[in-house]
């Protein structure tokens, strides 16, 4: 028994990754148009960080903001309103790196900002501080799987709260030697507001979800990129798990993305996250 | 929301493994902190261990999953038939049906903290450590549902200290969606140099026995722990074995965050107030029926100040509270789940957990603070838990 479609709409978009310089400027890669150039990640600086926070943090809280702030924009709507899911396969690796150093010396001394920072919610934190946002935020990880979890919790909010929701999926790599042991190449990061079905007349999207055990059927294999480069990139970055649903957005037509889910299980009966672009903009 | 049946809980901490000891040790008023003597550790400071975490005891098919806080989370599993119930839970919904919710702040970073001591020549880290099963933030998740043998929706939720109450309402939205139909949640955290050294840092570990509400309060001591709970849509009646009847009940959850500082509590407990009041509402209920609120209770200044106060904007001073971490320590992401499954024992049992080492309680907090243990009739059960980043949850659970 698979579980019960849910329709929801997509609102606004933020993205900053590797050759995909913000949602706009990347639509034409995104539509085929253009192939995927493998340029290194610029992420804007987030105009929102107070002057003191923007120096105490690092790339991947930058980098989640930056997106985050994009995507309200985008939707339209003032983001202190907005609930939030963030999610990261491995939070801030240049910090955690950092304190792993310090904490290997024969006699410890940390920096109580880097251990305030060591948080997986860091981003979020900053964000809400930022926006002065009092709604609810949760962060999440689910190593590779870190955007389909994401993504589910943030559709059951929307669901519950009955009010739109702002996702952002953001990682970034770490040096080494951490590096070699989880390699990512650069910095990505994705954010989703969604909403309510009907929220606003014309939605970027309307998405209807499901969570489906795999069959074993060939057609319900995780959805590819057909750029190769993007397809690259899926591979690689979990936040870029979420390329071949913005691939889809920006083809305005009719699609269905299947994720691979952030289920614990491998092949048949596995869940996927089964994602049916419907009625694009 | 429905009320949601929680069939089975179970928690491990420096007061002993599975419910039955710490309850015991909850209703005599013992204490599982020690001054600290983790690895070589020589901070002034007080910590609750759990004992038997030394020595891997994982089975070979998990053996890359080997790390403190694995661990951990295998002893609390096979604490109280939970792993059983879990089973059972698998065979009734299928494994796909069963989500798995888990809980850390700071996962298996020890393992990465020790590798960071023995780097090769080059740099490198040794060749046997697994970054994906032990520090990687989302290996709790995969290590249970491997472990249990359940293919839902797994992932883990990372928010510092309001970590594993957020679960809670993470699963509750999970089988009201139809997205699962039961789900196993819970938190695990370990002993660590980051945590240790870091709130050292910030001078927020108390180098005495920490001391809830105390006039002379000065700090947080740490532990560590594992508690879960199996939450399903349906409870099932009959006294038969193996029946699956409610030990408690999820009234209500409410989640909410500071947007104020990173590391301090908004002052006035704007986030806390506003976590109480939608457990509350969620659940449909006022303040008037909350007959015990398990405290955040952390012992640092200005948490216990700021959650005296936002207690008492909403239940007013007549509420029996108290905080548990003078027994258990702070164990930061499972804090949420330990207090969960105290506040389950405390509906069964019938008792109020005294707050410990409070000699001299601090009259600048007004709340109706209970230092010593007793019996009482309990039919609900309110549990905070805060966290850095300012985030805020709130369980309402209920008697079943």
């Amino acid at each position: 028994m698979g579980a019960a479609a849910v329709e929801i709409d997509l609102l606004g978009i933020g993205l900053a990754g590797p050759g995909l310089p913000g949602w706009e400027a990347s639509l034409p890669v995104l539509r085929g148009e253009q192939a995927h150039a493998g340029q290194p990640t610029v992420v804007p600086p987030p105009t929102c960080l107070p002057a003191a926070e923007r120096r105490r943090a690092g790339l991947a809280v930058r980098a989640a903001i930056a997106v985050a702030e994009a995507a309200c924009a985008h939707a339209g709507l003032a983001p202190a309103t907005l609930a939030s899911v963030f999610t990261s396969s491995s939070g801030d690796g240049g910090n955690c790196h950092s304190l792993c150093e310090s904490l290997a010396a024969p006699d410890p001394v940390v920096s109580p900002t880097r251990f305030t920072n060591s948080v997986h919610n860091a981003a979020a934190g900053y964000w809400h501080i930022a926006v002065t946002g009092r709604q609810a935020s949760t962060s999440l990880c689910a190593f590779d799987a870190s955007f389909d979890a994401g993504l589910t919790e943030a559709v059951m909010q929307v669901l519950a709260l009955r009010q739109p929701v702002l996702l952002v999926a953001c990682d970034a790599p770490y040096p080494q030697p951490l590096q070699a042991v989880r390699p990512l190449p650069d910095a990505m990061g994705v954010a989703l507001v969604l909403a309510p079905g009907g929220t606003v007349a014309q939605p970027l999207a309307r998405l209807r979800l499901a969570l489906q055990p795999d069959s074993g059927e060939p057609a319900e294999a995780a959805t590819a990129c057909a750029d190769a480069g993007l397809d690259a990139l899926r591979a690689q970055i979990p936040a870029a798990r979420a390329l071949p649903l913005l691939v889809a957005v920006a083809r305005g037509e009719a699609a269905r993305v299947v994720l691979p889910g952030a289920g614990a299980g491998a092949g048949k009966g596995a869940v996927r996250l089964h994602i049916d672009v419907i009625g694009s903009a | 929301m429905t009320p949601l049946a929680i069939t089975h809980f179970t928690l491990t901490t420096a007061l002993g493994a599975g419910n039955a000891p710490n309850a015991a040790a909850l209703r005599q008023g013992r204490s599982g902190l020690q001054p600290c003597r983790f690895l070589d550790v020589r901070l002034p400071g007080w910590v609750g261990e759990v004992g038997g975490l030394d020595e891997p005891a994982l089975p070979a098919a998990l053996s890359d999953f080997d790390c403190r806080n694995n661990r951990l989370a295998w002893l609390g599993l096979q604490q109280d038939g939970f792993a059983d119930a879990v089973a059972r839970a698998r065979t009734r919904w299928g494994a796909h049906r069963v989500a798995v919710l888990m809980a850390t702040s700071t996962s298996g970073i020890l393992q990465t903290e020790l590798a960071y001591r023995h780097r090769g020549a080059d740099g490198a880290l040794p060749a046997d450590f697994h970054y994906a099963q032990t520090h990687n933030t989302g290996s709790l998740a995969l290590f249970a549902a491997q472990t249990l043998g359940l293919s839902g929706p797994a992932w883990v939720v990372s928010t510092a200290c309001s970590s594993s109450a957020k679960v809670f309402a993470a699963a509750q939205r999970l089988i009201e969606a139809g997205w699962a139909d039961a789900a196993v949640v819970g938190g695990v955290d370990s002993l660590c140099l980051t945590t240790l050294y870091g709130f050292n840092s910030l001078e927020l570990f108390s180098p005495e026995i920490c001391r809830p509400w105390d006039a002379r309060r000065s700090g947080l001591s740490l532990g560590e722990a594992a508690a879960y709970a199996l939450l399903q849509r349906e409870a099932s009646r009959g006294s038969e074995p193996g029946s699956e009847a409610a030990a408690g009940w999820l009234l209500g959850t409410g989640e909410s965050s500071d947007g104020y500082h990173m590391s301090s509590p908004h002052p006035e407990g704007i986030g806390a107030i506003a976590a109480m009041r939608q457990a509350l509402d969620s659940a449909g209920c006022d303040a008037s029926v909350v007959d015990y609120i398990n405290l955040h209770g952390t012992a640092t200044p200005n948490n216990d100040a700021m959650e005296d106060r936002a207690v008492r904007a909403v239940f007013g001073d007549a509420v029996p509270c108290s905080s548990t971490k003078g027994a258990t320590g702070h164990t930061l992401g499972a804090a949420g789940a330990v207090e969960a499954a105290i506040g389950l024992l405390a509906l069964q049992q019938g008792f109020i957990p005294g707050g410990l080492n409070c000699g001299e309680r601090d009259p600048a907090l007004g709340a109706n603070y209970v230092t010593e243990s007793r019996a009482a009739p309990l039919r609900r059960v309110l549990s905070n838990s805060f966290g850095f980043g300012g985030s805020n949850a709130s369980l309402l659970l209920g008697a079943a």
